[in-house]
């Protein structure tokens, strides 16, 4: 069984797991570390979007 | 008298923070999250175990590619560290001959790198076990 992920559903699935393993190695409470996952997640994904339409721009 | 018994209570406890911090890294080594679970961290160690090992599994079916021991190319040697660290999962792929890599797939790429981050990010959180044992952190 082979699975085929597009690049943003792979680069989603990373930002999921790499963000909650952050989260919880790179903080002390709970609540900071919620927080710092979230954070985490959303510059991953922010990241991918932003070198996306970048490059978008740049072909143009 | 008292002195006595707080002394030998102090030497008790460093000896089980040892122990500890030797036993925390190598069994979240060898199993992702098991070192949070031993010192009673259950659901960090659980959420790291269900994330390094649902990366590392979705790599492998991906057709990612599993990297040997070698001496060879630089990038080659930087990704069998990677992979070395997810520990148990990385034995298990080599073991059974998973983990060919099918260079007809772009996705498999992806899996490639997916099998990589998850044995980094196991190190990570192998190191926060360890800093969990020595009273680092909390």
């Amino acid at each position: 069984m082979t699975i085929t992920l597009n690049h943003f559903s792979a680069a989603a699935v990373f930002a999921l797991f790499a963000s909650v393993v952050f989260g919880i190695t790179h903080r002390e409470t709970t609540r900071d570390m919620v927080r710092y996952g979230l954070y985490c997640f959303a510059m991953f994904l922010g990241g991918a979007l932003v070198a996306g339409w970048t490059m978008w721009l740049l072909r143009r | 008298m008292a002195n006595s018994t707080t002394g030998k209570a102090k030497v008790a406890e460093a000896a089980t923070v040892n122990t500890m911090a030797v036993l925390a890294p190598a069994v979240g080594w060898l199993i992702p999250g098991a070192g949070h679970m031993i010192q009673k961290r259950w659901i960090r160690g659980l959420l790291l175990f269900v994330s390094i090992v649902t990366l590392f599994l979705l790599g492998l079916a991906m057709d990612g590619r599993i990297y040997k021991a070698n001496g060879g190319d630089i990038l080659d040697i930087l990704g069998f560290i990677g992979n070395v660290g997810a520990g148990g999962l990385y034995i298990i792929t080599l073991a059974q001959d998973w983990g060919r890599g099918a260079i007809a797939f772009a996705t498999a790429d992806y899996g490639t790198k997916f099998m990589i981050v998850a044995g980094l990010l196991n190190f990570i959180a192998v190191a926060d076990a360890y800093h969990i044992a020595i009273g680092k952190k909390q």
